[in-house]
């Protein structure tokens, strides 16, 4: 039964938190567990029957039990014995610990001489079990800070249900745009975080990638409600082509081979020598002409006709730049 | 009932704490009611799964002996010392960042981790105010499914394998790993290690492990060779320092991806604005440059111009039939 493992490890920390504060309102203690209250009142119960080993009453953990029911208030007392926590367990450290490189790495600069200093005294702490956290790299690149900025933003804006506009830069089409969306949620994919939002631009529902988003301003007036709006479905990935979208065939050498684990293809088949032919639907021609150019030669674009002539266009138009 | 079973995990754990000596069995079960209510077989039965239980949650209990007149008896009692949270003395500002750093996983089971060492610190008598603090968290989200078994498997050194697809073909095979670490890079996941099979460190990525990741032997069963560097292991996951400069012409309004990294002169030669970008990988800054077709030339490096030129006229020559299959 996890209920009574889980059940202790939290008791084995509410008796000493507890115990370290003279009382403590029901609802605080809750929040601070993450649990309900009531939980809270059930463990309560049972430290109730606990105590130093023998059979006098007297030396059961005291409770004031007429505080909770009357006041909502805690005070435990006469558990001198467990005035401290347990010790945190590798997994606990080490998340912990990996939790605060991050801030160090990808957070504000103003916070990195505080995080060393929490490290610091944490690692003293937990000893062994932040040694595990040495085994864990974290690369985080720079413009995070920038993206972590515009997300606590939109968080702000998702949360008080305001519209959004939103500076945004598409790359298919090399543009920078301007648009008023009402905010639905954030979502996380495939290494990026994504703002799923109506946007009363494109009258459409539309995802806007955080790093390509270059201004946020949340406006006073409310976001329109679209209860008809399904739950995005990520199952498939990030990119949900439409079916009306063209269907277009390429040959991917070695090294372009990555395209068809990128983007969802509608088939894929072994064409020789390592290359494959794979078919994707695409929406905007000006996304697959640059993926194309992009992919210097490594692909080949097969059909439709059209769109293969519009590469060779964009190819010779850029080579005549060159004398 | 999880209440009355809670309520016997916690008086035998403290029975022994409490005690300065080791506890015999015989002492325990006089003391804990519910074992005293038992049955013989049935008390053995409960007392071996309750060691368990405590132990999974991290309890340290000690095993040792009792010498009696005739016999050595086991006895068992838990160290305070290896129990107890050390004192943990943080400032305000630090309780603060440790609070925001509950934020950072985006995963369940790392999430939930953190929540548990935080409610320690609570238990410690620290305050969490995470609004003392005015800054982001940043995130570290997780949606490969491999990572959950890599990440313990890295704490408990558990040797695994698992089948691998390579980027470059369509084989799938199946890998042998020791894991020394796991590394984030640009928000995927890595885990690097010994590959038993090729004999020598390999950095494998996580999204192309197929399917299920399992045990080849128990925990602990290697050592991480001394020395080891997690960081310099994974260091060209890292993007490469931008230590190069490209000198540029970009026509009017085209490029804003570039002109994101870089300012424009905003002077008109010929039609051309000028632009400087720093960049780390010439063959990343290729691919890019490539991208905007038309609306940018390269003047210099003279290397990253001949590239982006080659791969053009690679592009030219896939459409000339003759061309077909010509590559760079």
């Amino acid at each position: 039964m996890s209920g009574a493992r889980d059940q202790v490890a939290r008791m084995l920390a509410l008796v000493p938190y507890l115990q370290s504060r003279d009382e403590v309102a029901l609802e605080q203690a809750a929040a601070d567990f993450g649990v309900r209250p009531a939980q809270i009142v059930k463990d309560l119960k049972v430290l109730w029957f606990c105590g130093l080993p023998g059979l006098g009453m007297g030396d059961l953990i005291d409770i004031d039990m007429d505080a909770l029911q009357g006041d909502g208030v805690i005070r435990l007392s006469n558990a001198d014995y467990l005035t401290r926590p347990l010790r945190l367990g590798s997994s606990e450290a080490s998340a912990l610990v990996v939790a605060l490189r991050a801030l160090r790495e990808g957070g504000d600069e103003s916070v990195r001489p505080v995080v060393d200093r929490a490290l610091a005294k944490l690692e003293t702490a937990v000893g062994e079990g932040a040694a595990v956290a040495g085994q864990v790299d974290l690369h985080l690149p720079p413009t995070d800070v920038r993206v972590d900025a515009v997300r606590s933003e939109l968080e702000r804006a998702v949360a008080e249900g305001r519209q959004v506009r939103l500076g945004y830069y598409v790359p298919a089409r090399d543009e920078a745009t301007d648009r008023v969306v009402d905010p639905l949620g954030l979502i996380g994919a495939e290494g990026h975080t994504y703002l799923d939002a109506w946007c009363h631009t494109a009258e459409d529902r539309r995802l806007f990638r955080l790093d390509r988003v270059s201004a946020v301003e949340v406006l006073a007036g409310p976001a329109e409600a679209h209860p008809d709006l399904p739950a995005r479905d990520l199952s498939e990935g990030i990119f949900s082509p439409s079916p009306g979208d063209t269907l277009a065939q390429m040959l991917l050498a070695p090294a372009a081979r990555w395209v068809a684990e990128y983007y969802p293809v509608e088939s894929a088949e072994e064409a020789g020598e390592g290359s494959l032919r794979v078919r994707l639907r695409v929406g905007d021609p000006a996304w697959l002409t640059r993926l194309v150019l992009r992919l210097g030669g490594d692909a080949v674009v097969e059909e439709p006709a059209h769109l293969a002539a519009s590469v060779q266009r964009a190819a010779d138009s850029a080579l005549g730049n060159y004398p | 009932m999880a209440a009355r079973k809670s309520e016997r995990l916690l008086n035998l754990l403290i029975t022994l704490l409490v005690s300065r000596s080791y506890v015999t069995k015989e002492r325990i079960r006089s003391v804990v009611e519910q074992y005293r209510d038992a049955g013989d077989e049935a008390f053995e039965k409960m007392f071996e799964r309750d060691k368990d239980e405590l132990r999974s949650l991290g309890v340290p209990i000690e095993v040792g002996h009792i010498s009696r007149a005739f016999e050595d008896e086991p006895g068992y009692r838990i160290e305070r010392s290896a129990f107890e949270l050390p004192e943990i003395d943080l400032e305000p500002d630090e309780a603060a960042v440790i609070g925001l750093a509950a934020r950072v996983w985006q995963h369940a089971g790392l999430a939930s981790a953190t929540s548990d060492a935080l409610v320690k610190l609570k238990a410690a008598g620290v305050s969490v105010d995470r609004a003392a603090l005015d800054t982001v968290a940043p995130q570290l989200t997780v949606s490969e499914p491999s990572f959950e078994s890599l990440w313990a498997a890295v704490q408990d050194r558990t040797p695994v394998t698992f089948a691998y697809r390579t980027a470059s073909s369509a084989d799938v095979t199946q890998r042998h790993l020791q894991p020394w670490g796991v590394a984030s890079s640009r928000g995927r996941w890595y885990v690097v290690g010994l590959d038993t099979d090729r004999g020598a460190p390999r950095v494998f990525r996580l999204s192309r492990v197929v399917g299920e990741v399992r045990a080849t032997d128990g925990p602990g069963s290697y050592a991480v060779p001394e020395g080891t560097d997690v960081h310099a292991l994974t260091a060209s996951l890292a993007p490469a320092p931008a230590e190069h400069v490209a000198r540029l012409r970009v026509r009017p309004g085209s490029a804003l991806g570039l002109r994101r990294q870089a300012a424009a002169s905003g002077e008109l030669v010929e039609g051309w604005e000028r632009l400087e970008v720093a960049y780390g990988r010439l063959e990343a800054i290729a691919d890019e440059i490539l991208g905007y077709g038309a609306g940018v030339v390269v003047d210099e490096p003279e290397e990253l111009r001949s590239l982006v030129l080659e791969r053009l006229r690679a592009v030219v020559g896939t459409g000339t039939g003759a061309g077909k299959g010509e590559r760079r």
